[in-house]
């Protein structure tokens, strides 16, 4: 399942909650999950807020690409991302992935692939509020590109 | 409205995401499709008298597409600058 959230969520518990309506018992043996949360820094300014922009239908059409794609080439009994949009807080999950497989190596290498893939593909940008060391003043800046994960 | 419909299927609509479209100023833009053959012939019409700090990716019908994919009347052009999720 994919959700592209407005609000605060709580990864960990949409993980129980979502394993436990799969109805897979016992045909998992393995769950490896991802989450990002937000930072309270970045290239030595402290941020305060931070707005994450996408592009609704395109988003969507891209994430779903990206578990295809993992269901292709892992042998896998389902997926769960769900990817936070809006305006967030220091401390706040911005992504969750979890990949349930019978082996541990499906699992692993699906729910790492899915998120090297959305954070160099999928359209998602962040703006960050933020304050120089130092200084009152916030100010705001578009981040420029994601770190390479590899 | 017959001549609205027209009128919609002659245009292009055009799109843009994050720090372009504040560069730009408007999220949306329609054009004319005469004389429009490819996402190349978009960016020209729509880039002309900007300068871009980074690199800019497009999508045609909200699939990434090079800047030679075809473009035709009824077509969703959105340029956008490096993506950032996660």
């Amino acid at each position: 399942m994919i959700t592209i959230l407005k609000a605060a969520f709580d990864p960990w518990q949409s993980i129980v909650d979502y394993q436990q309506q799969m109805n897979r018992d016992g045909e998992y043996g393995a769950c490896a999950t991802f989450v990002g949360t937000m930072r309270d820094f970045n290239e030595g300014d402290q941020v305060n807020t931070m707005l994450l922009e996408y592009y609704p239908g395109m988003t969507e059409k891209y994430l779903e690409k990206t578990v295809v794609s993992a269901k292709q080439q892992w042998q896998l009994l389902d997926v769960l991302l769900i990817h936070r949009v809006g305006e967030l807080l220091p401390n706040e999950p911005i992504v969750l992935v979890a990949a349930w497989s019978a082996h541990r190596k499906d699992a692993f290498e699906a729910c790492r692939f899915i998120m090297e893939d959305l954070k160099s593909k999928a359209p998602f940008w962040k703006k960050e509020c933020f304050v120089e060391p130092d200084q009152q003043a916030q100010k705001n800046r578009w981040l420029a590109k994601n770190t390479s994960g590899y | 409205m017959p001549q609205a419909d027209n009128e919609h299927s002659m245009s292009i609509k055009v799109l843009y995401f994050a720090s372009l479209r504040e560069q730009f100023g408007c999220n949306e833009q329609q054009l004319d499709s005469a004389g429009i053959h490819t996402v190349a012939d978009v960016w020209r019409l729509v880039s002309s008298g900007h300068t871009f700090k980074q690199s800019v990716l497009h999508s045609v019908n909200q699939q990434y597409a090079e800047l030679e994919a075809p473009v035709k009347a009824g077509d969703e052009v959105a340029f956008f600058p490096p993506v950032t999720g996660g």
